[in-house]
């Protein structure tokens, strides 16, 4: 018997279950009752680390600093001091790149002449006929004619519509935030590779910082640098850089060690081998590592415009808080359209391989540069025409000022007049049904669960799978929030990412394995899929709330297609990696195709789709605590509102780490089965 | 392949002394205690693998070692000690004299350099640098000048016969053409010792046998001190000028592949040869009788001819022949019998020598 127990998961899970049933109802549902709640022992950490920051800002180190306004010393504190100064530093080049981009060179008079003079100088911006010329070309000298013209036709898109001057501020904060991630991500990458101790010290630090809620990095970064663009922009560096590292890291790992031994009998010294061995080596992987720094500033456009940054974020932000839903789909479609146009450049790029060009003369090898200048010309031409042409001070050959342009919003707003009219109490009831019978009885379980009951069967869990180890890192993660006065918001916050992640994962598997029978399904889906997850993730609220309007019923449908995709992605690539000769021994074993999927596919396939559900789980509190824009009432909500509060530096960071303990822990137990099974399946 | 009588015995090129490669967190404490007595068993058991024990050997100018051993035998280990991309847990190494293992990175460079080459079984080529920037890698490692070494590495693609495509990538080229390149980088420096770490593993039996051909082609050029590492025992015999057989790190038998053949050392050696079909690769000389002046002067061979390539004729003249030096005024060394040969390609039992 006790033998069977050993050997059995299932038999363990369900005794597992059993217990923490019983504690379940037997715990009395009391204040002082220590197994239902744990007291607020580490109440005091949101202030202390508060404290910590203000005193840091305002106390610590003082330094005497000149001041040229008043003529005098003044006594500022010398962290204060430094962040000040990274500051403007920062938001020099953005508005210096913004400048060049839309015309207007002030900053470029610093250069020139005294400050005073300033308007002397006036720098045009290039006609956006130019610029989509040149988007085109830049697509067409990367992959071909596609790129050449899904990149012409979205600039054309963003600039017919009115939205070129927020798409070239936003497009100018990703300039300077891309490249500053992309060089502290390498750098930091290659000291991790060089050494193992900082890789062992990095690896924390980057789970516990892809994993942090965006909004909590907000108000740290707000105390510390202030409030606009470079704000935003800090705030999306330090969100961005781990993925960079991360790569960095895998593709120097990844090079085979016969080419680090090539260039050391080379003759290489350490520097020649680094930099002309091995980062072209890892170029392709360094190069995806620049595709999601990208991706993932997009995706704090709209986050970073909480704390001062301008462009499509901004404006997105406005018109979802007015409810101008028509207004806010044609934002957000101009940010998947920069979204997809970015990614799908950036990948080509990586892709690309090296030609060999030497044999080229200098027309061959600079014709898409020249045919630029040659286009850039005409532009410039056509746009001074326009001057003539169009009366009434707008030139559209050179701009199309925002309001002024093509809108679709007419017509999407009475689009979701009509479904609102059309589908009204179907939604509704749907919404209804949802709203009482799942998700509110869902959500008072999760709540009068003792807290004694979420750690038997967390740590349970952990014991089962992992051993005592994996049972004691996810008990002290969860116990951490267990000590705060928050943990009744984290079971609100368990709640919803539990019922999203089950529901996408559920689609995931499913549609993943209508996907993954054939070959033309798979390469649909997996189109599907990275269309879709280029989407920055608060794009997906739009339409949620023109369906549900503000319920929890919307922040868990984004949430579930939002994190439907890695679902999805990842079963398709599991079940497709399946080797051809174990469906040719099944086939001979006389399978169907069901028992061809249930006994062969999914049990070899299980480990990758675990990691997909991995995803998923991030992916879906992600949007969870993004679900606090529209309102809800879980750690998200509290995340955002620290914003407002006095200590909300503080708050928003304990907030955001438990959020980000809530993912950890999770990992924890599907990393050690998923490598566990990868293990006993001999794949690795 | 070179006459070993003619090798300049002064210095040897190489010279491994008692060198031991063992992995693990307390590998010289254990070597130090252990008195050079080392078992693989108990160095396993204290959580220490065993790569190299305990070898000695030279290497000669111009001399070809191919060392021979299967997959875990400690051959790779041995070479990439004597390469230092590894360093030996004790012993001494000497190259031209100097020792490796005292060398500092910056001097460890220098040698790399100047005087050392190495092929590598999965190629190891630069995916981002055209063959001709491959091969000019190591050149410009050096900080040679950019002209010198564009005209170097041509010279070398033309000498592994790759000319005309200068400008391919490596992911254009076939796994014969990409180790070409590989044997070309190799060469670009000139170096003195020419290491090849399991050179032509990856490829097909058919242009395995080419590039073998091809190698003793550019050894007969070049004449370079060659250590070569293979799995392959045919390989070995045909290319070797001496082979030391590794079995768990311990070089078993080390010795020209004739006294291989006909003596092997161990029973693990003899495993190897005794499949080896003896007239292939045995010469006339380790079969001759010695020196009889008595000979008659009808028909002679010379010492140096494989037994397979001249048995026919042997076995046609019936009578004893006469077994000369062509490389010494085709002086008479000895006689030879043809029933000598008979037994050779006939007879089971052991050739007694």
């Amino acid at each position: 018997m006790i033998n069977k127990v050993n050997q059995s998961r299932p038999i363990q899970f369900g005794i597992l279950f059993f217990v923490f049933l019983i504690t379940y109802f037997i715990i009395p549902h009391s204040e002082n009752n220590y197994l239902w709640r744990l007291p607020p022992l580490l109440k005091a950490i949101p202030n202390l680390i508060q404290s910590l920051l203000d005193n840091l800002m305002f106390e610590w180190f003082t330094i005497p600093v000149w001041d040229p306004v008043w003529q005098e010393y003044e006594d500022k504190t010398l962290f204060r001091q430094i962040t000040r100064s990274i500051s403007s530093s920062v938001l020099f080049l953005i508005i210096f790149v913004r400048e060049i981009i839309l015309g207007g060179a002030k900053t470029l008079a610093v250069f020139t002449s005294d400050a005073l003079s300033a308007n002397k100088y006036y720098w045009p911006a290039l006609p956006w006929t130019t610029v989509v010329a040149g988007a085109a070309i830049l697509g067409y000298q990367l992959q071909g004619i596609r790129l050449a013209l899904l990149a012409g036709l979205g600039f054309f898109y963003v600039s017919v519509f009115g939205q070129w001057e927020p798409s070239m501020q936003t497009l100018s904060f990703i300039l300077i935030s891309a490249p500053v991630c992309f060089i502290l991500g390498l750098s930091l990458g290659i000291w991790g590779f060089l050494s193992k101790n900082v890789e062992a010290a990095l690896q924390p630090i980057l789970n516990v910082a892809q994993t942090l809620p965006h909004f909590s990095y907000l108000v740290p970064v707000l105390v510390m640098f202030g409030i606009g663009d470079h704000a935003g922009a800090i705030a999306t560096i330090i969100f961005a850089t781990p993925p960079m590292v991360r790569l960095t890291i895998l593709g120097l790992k990844k090079i085979s060690p016969d080419v680090v031994d090539s260039g050391l009998m080379s003759g290489c010294s350490k520097f020649q081998l680094m930099f002309r061995v091995l980062i072209p080596t890892a170029r392709r992987d360094i190069l995806i590592g620049v595709n999601q720094v990208i991706m993932q500033c997009l995706a704090m456009t709209v986050i970073a415009s909480f704390i001062g940054a301008r462009g499509l974020g901004f404006n997105l932000k406005v018109a979802l808080n007015n409810l101008k839903i028509g207004h806010a789909a044609e934002i957000g479609i101009c940010v998947v359209i920069i979204a997809v146009i970015l990614d799908k450049m950036s990948l080509a790029w990586a892709n690309k391989q090296k030609d060999y060009f030497a044999n080229l003369n200098f027309y061959q090898r600079n014709k898409s540069f020249l045919i630029f200048l040659i286009v850039a010309i005409l532009g410039i031409i056509v746009a001074y025409i326009g001057t003539f042409y169009f009366k009434g001070g707008i030139n559209y050959f050179y701009f199309v000022p925002f309001a002024k342009g093509l809108s679709i919003s007419p017509f999407l707003d009475a689009g979701v007049d009509w479904i609102w009219e059309t589908f009204f109490y179907t939604l509704n009831s749907f919404n209804i049904f949802l709203l009482t019978n799942v998700l509110v009885p869902m959500k008072n379980s999760y709540l009068g669960m003792p807290v004694i009951s979420t750690f038997i069967l967390v740590m349970g869990a952990g014991y089962i799978i992992g051993g005592i180890r994996s049972s004691i890192i996810v008990g002290s993660l969860i116990l951490f929030i267990a000590l705060s006065e928050y943990w009744d918001r984290a079971l609100i916050t368990a709640y919803m990412a539990t019922f999203a992640v089950l529901a996408s994962a559920i689609i995931g598997l499913v549609v993943g394995s209508i996907c993954a029978q054939n070959k033309f399904l798979t390469n649909f889906g997996l189109m599907i899929c990275d269309f879709f997850q280029t989407f920055p993730s608060f794009i997906y609220l739009i339409p949620v709330i023109l369906l549900f309007g503000i319920t929890d019923t919307s922040v868990m449908i984004a949430a579930i297609s939002y994190a439907t995709v890695p679902a999805t992605r990842y079963t398709i690539e599991g079940l497709r990696s399946v080797p051809s000769e174990l469906h040719d021994a099944g086939s001979m074993s006389g399978v169907s195709r069901f028992q061809r999927w249930t006994n062969i596919e999914l049990p070899l396939a299980f480990p990758h789709i675990m990691l997909g559900v991995n995803q998923t789980v991030i992916f879906t509190l992600m949007m969870v605590v993004i679900g606090a824009l529209i309102g809800t009432e879980d750690l998200g909500q509290l995340i955002m509102g620290a914003i407002s509060r006095k200590n909300g530096a503080g708050l928003g960071l304990t907030l955001g780490i438990f959020v980000s303990f809530m993912c950890l822990a999770v990992d924890n137990l599907i990393r050690t089965w998923a490598d566990e099974r990868k293990k006993l399946l001999g794949i690795e | 392949m070179t006459d070993r009588s003619e090798i300049n015995n002064n210095k040897p090129v190489i010279k491994c002394d008692s060198v031991y490669k063992i992995f693990g967190n307390n590998a010289k404490k254990l070597l130090e205690n252990s008195e050079g007595q080392v078992d693989a068993k108990t160095f396993q058991e204290a959580g220490c693998i065993v790569g190299v024990n305990n070898a000695s050997f030279e290497v000669n100018k111009g001399e070809m070692l191919v060392v021979m051993g299967l997959s875990g035998s400690g051959k790779s280990t041995l070479l990439r000690c004597i390469s230092r991309l590894t360093d030996a847990t004790s012993g001494k190494i000497f190259i031209d004299g100097e020792n490796l293992l005292e060398m500092n990175s910056r001097q460890l460079i220098e040698l790399r350099r100047n005087k050392m080459g190495m092929v590598f079984q999965s190629f190891a080529l630069l995916p981002h640098k055209t063959v001709l920037e491959n091969i000019a890698f190591p050149l410009m490692m050096k900080k040679t000048g950019t002209d010198e070494s564009i005209n170097k590495a041509l010279e070398m693609v033309e000498l592994v016969g790759l000319k005309g495509r200068e400008n391919y990538f490596p992911r254009e080229l076939s796994g014969g053409q990409q180790q070409r390149v590989g044997i070309a980088r190799s060469l670009a420096i000139e170096p003195d010792i020419w290491f090849l770490d399991e050179p032509f593993s990856a490829l097909d039996p058919l242009i395995r046998k080419e590039m073998q051909d091809e190698f003793l082609r550019l050894q007969g050029v070049l004449n370079k001190t060659i250590m070569f590492v293979t799995h392959d025992f045919d390989e070995a015999l045909r290319l070797a000028d001496r082979i030391a057989i590794m079995k768990d790190g311990i070089i078993e038998q080390l010795d020209t592949p004739d006294n291989i053949v006909l003596n092997p050392a161990t029973e693990y050696v003899q495993k190897f040869t005794q499949d080896i079909p003896r007239e292939k690769v045995l010469k006339i000389e380790s079969i001759m009788e010695p020196v009889n002046s008595n000979s008659s002067q009808s028909l002679t061979i010379s010492k140096d001819a494989i037994i397979e390539t001249v048995a026919e004729s042997i076995l046609n003249s019936k009578e004893t022949l006469t077994v000369i030096n062509p490389k010494n005024n085709n002086e008479i060394v000895g006689s030879l019998n043809p029933s000598k040969v008979v037994k050779v390609l006939f007879g089971n039992s052991k050739t007694e020598n």
